[in-house]
């Protein structure tokens, strides 16, 4: 999608903000996206935004303002930044409840400050860290420290005095009898590196802080020093179970840019690799759940016959886990003879060895128990908090992109949309099930009829992508995946961004898990399928 | 140094260095139904320790999956003794690093590390957790986790197969099935312990009770004849 800035006064900028959704029904923000945009223009931001009953896409630019903090008579003097030039644009975190952890992200990495946010801490980053990287005049000495990061237990709310000077208060992040468990980062249940900081009133949990970036490797960074064709090695293992959606986002919107013209036999190639890629994940999926559960058979299951989707992978691509197969124009090489036969073989194999899964653990009464009620998240606040994919399907949000953006050949397939109503752990548990039937649909309607062409299109030796800014986005495993690229006519990006499927994800989990027990947490956890290098980048 | 000779019923005193003797008995043991093995102690216990090696699950990123993928069913490394997998440090004989290391995880890298018992090996699996890999560039990785931990196996790939990792683990076999159980670790030592020539435990030990090291024994009381009859067949074979 190119996209067509509206831009609105700094003054009137949270109301007209709060009219896009009221009457305009811009109900789910897709992202924001911060940008150091060069001298002229300073640091600003760019928010896109969609309309959930149209799936109509706006997108808006906003450019921050720089005031000294702190107006050094009549400050507090409880803010850390005081006397620094801050920049700083209002907030939507209490229009749109994802922005909390987006604003943070942008505060993170660019030091904009969102006036009205309650909780102005870094969230990637260690606290004592230097700078904010991302801004185009940072250097970093490539030092670190061995020593424990002193973590402030409060955050800071920025807000503008009735004389028009940047203010800050500190807000506590616990009560005195707060009980404060860590769950990570070096946790078996939460899948990598994720660390929540839980708050406790007995087995009851009353809050979930997410602290992120324990394998936060700067990919955004490093892209703004690469050409085209090098970014694309890095996406691959970001969710290394979503290798191919990623590749496919991140080729997607640079041949958008540039107007490259697919043939019809890359594009049926790259739907049938990416729902191999998708029963690759769901198949790790049912398995996580169950051994995070206490259930290793249901896991050995799944691995079982997750090898089988590998070899058929690996046959063509030469990768086990990570294939680099996508490249801009088209792929790396053509798909392997046998690789129609095996997917036909990997079809009528799979669509009954799916029930297995289902009799081993699915259909077990203890899952039910354990899945059944826990985390739940209405409607609502699923597209307030931005939970996308199954885990917002779960809760009957129709948001697939490959229904709603269809890409490739998914808008000419017969297949349906799995969406469930029962909003908790249990229904996200099946929606992954039955989204697995919906992609051995897909990839036997496609398999017979690969049509002939190349499978490349030839590009020139130096790409270059023309002036102007697109965001393209695929339906990743676990959700909406997207890349935003801003060109400047180079042959590097100027800034290229993603959209985390786990982000939001991350974000909706003290919503979901405050009232439960601590116990469900890691239910919830595993049933909502979060990958911490996807959300650190 | 007079040396104080125990009273053994059993075995006659000067038969101590003869294995004739002692194969002799140990056949007639096994002539009459029980059962004994002779063998060095370092054996034995390497020999249980090489086939047991429990893993720290410290996989974060791209590699734990293929991790996770040689403990299921079709590498099933359970064949050679590594499918315990330990949450816990205090547990664990070996780390894992399975995936990249950031500037934010290192000092728990480094805490795991501390708190595991010895002896303790590192296994550096993956581009990352040896040099970087392909975020060497990044302003946030670790170029390479031997600068925290010392690295006994590195496996190479991005990620390595499950065949690789298996590999990785059987070179760190071998290393452990040449320890000594008593003094004298094999497996890599870091800046401090190499400095000093001493293994992890000992340095520990040093931490805790100052310089422990023995003194030398200087043997003043021998026999004028016998420092003699040494002079004498020195001569003899000049």
């Amino acid at each position: 999608m190119k996209l067509e800035f509206l831009s609105f006064d700094f003054e009137k900028f949270a109301t007209e903000m709060q009219n896009l959704k009221d009457k305009k029904g811009f109900d789910y923000l897709v992202t924001i996206v911060g940008e150091d945009f060069g001298n002229e223009e300073g640091l600003g931001c760019v928010y896109i935004l969609e309309n959930t009953k149209t799936h109509e896409r706006c997108s808006v630019k906003m450019l921050a303002r720089t005031q000294v903090c702190g107006d050094g008579i009549a400050s507090n003097g409880t803010g850390a930044t005081d006397g620094q030039m801050m920049a700083f644009i209002p907030s939507v975190s209490n229009i749109w409840k994802v922005a909390n952890l987006l604003e943070r992200e942008i505060y993170d990495f660019y030091g904009i400050v969102f006036l009205g946010h309650p909780d102005m801490r870094r969230l990637f980053l260690r606290n004592d860290f230097v700078g904010h990287p991302f801004r185009k005049d940072w250097k970093g000495d490539g030092k670190y420290s061995l020593e424990d990061d002193v973590e402030p237990d409060y955050g800071l709310e920025y807000y503008l005095d009735k004389d028009g000077n940047l203010q800050s208060k500190q807000n506590r992040l616990f009560t005195s009898d707060d009980y404060v468990i860590n769950i990570g980062p070096q946790h078996p249940a939460t899948h990598g590196v994720l660390r929540l900081q839980t708050v406790l009133d007995g087995e009851t949990v009353k809050h979930v802080y997410p602290h992120l970036g324990y394998i936060h490797r700067a990919i955004e960074k490093m892209w703004e020093n690469m050409s085209y064709p090098q970014t694309l090695a890095l996406t691959d293992r970001l969710n290394y179970l979503g290798a191919m959606q990623h590749r496919h986002a991140l080729v997607g919107v640079i041949e958008e840019g540039m107007g490259v013209e697919l043939t019809d036999r890359i594009k049926y190639i790259r739907t049938i690799m990416d729902e191999l890629q998708r029963l690759d994940s769901h198949l790790l999926y049912t398995s996580c759940v169950a051994q995070d559960l206490g259930a290793l058979t249901g896991m050995l299951y799944g691995m079982r016959d997750r090898e089988h989707v590998l070899n058929i992978m690996e046959e063509t691509t030469g990768g086990r886990l990570i294939q680099n197969y996508y490249r801009i124009g088209g792929l790396q090489d053509d798909i392997d003879p046998n690789f129609v036969k095996n997917c036909k073989d990997l079809v009528k194999y799979l669509r009954p060895t799916i029930q297995e899964y289902m009799d081993v653990f699915g259909d077990n009464v203890i899952t039910h128990n354990r899945l059944e009620n826990c985390g739940p998240m209405s409607l609502e606040d699923c597209i307030n908090y931005a939970v996308t994919g199954p885990a917002g399907r779960a809760s009957g949000w129709k948001n697939d992109v490959r229904k709603n953006h269809p890409y490739d050949m998914y808008g000419k397939v017969a297949w349906e949309q799995c969406t469930l109503t029962g909003c908790d752990s249990m229904d996200r548990y099946l929606v992954h099930i039955n989204e697995m039937y919906q992609s051995l649909n897909i990839i036997e309607q496609l398999i017979d009829n690969i049509p002939e062409g190349d499978f490349y299109v030839k590009q020139k030796p130096i790409i270059k992508v023309p002036e102007g800014q697109w965001y393209y986005s695929v339906e990743g495993v676990a959700g909406e995946f997207g890349v935003y690229l801003d060109s400047r006519g180079d042959k590097s990006p100027y800034r290229m961004k993603m959209r985390p499927m786990g982000l939001s994800l991350v974000g909706a989990f003290d919503p979901m898990l405050r009232g439960q027990k601590i116990a469900d947490l890691i239910a919830t956890c595993a049933a909502i399928d979060v990958v911490i290098p996807d959300i650190d980048r | 140094m007079e040396v104080k000779k125990p009273h053994i019923k059993s075995i006659p005193y000067e038969e101590w260095n003869d294995n004739a003797s002692l194969e002799k008995i140990i056949d007639e043991l096994h002539d009459g139904g029980v059962n004994v093995v002779t063998g060095s102690l370092d054996q034995l216990i390497n020999w249980g320790r090489a086939n047991s090696l429990w893993s720290l699950t410290f996989a974060t990123s791209c590699c734990g999956i293929e991790f996770m993928a040689c403990g299921c069913a079709r590498y099933d490394f359970a064949r050679f003794g590594f499918e315990v997998t330990r949450n816990s440090p205090r547990q664990a004989d070996l780390i894992m690093c399975a995936g990249t290391i950031t500037h934010k995880m290192a000092p728990a890298l480094k805490r795991l590390y501390d708190q595991m018992a010895e002896p303790k090996y590192v296994v550096a699996v993956g581009g990352c957790a040896i040099s970087g890999g392909p975020f060497k560039s990044s302003y946030h990785v670790v170029k390479g986790i031997e600068e925290i931990v010392p690295v006994d196996v590195f496996i190479p790939g991005c990620p390595p197969r499950p065949e690789a990792i298996m590999y990785g683990m059987m070179q760190l076999q071998r290393k452990v099935k040449i320890e000594k159980f008593f003094g004298g670790a094999n497996h890599k030592q870091n800046a401090d312990e190499a400095a000093l020539g001493v293994s992890n435990e000992e340095l520990t030990f040093r931490n805790k009770m100052g310089d422990h090291k023995r003194e030398t024994i200087v043997v003043t009381d021998v026999p004028e004849a016998f420092v003699e009859n040494l002079k004498r067949e020195q001569e003899k074979q000049a």
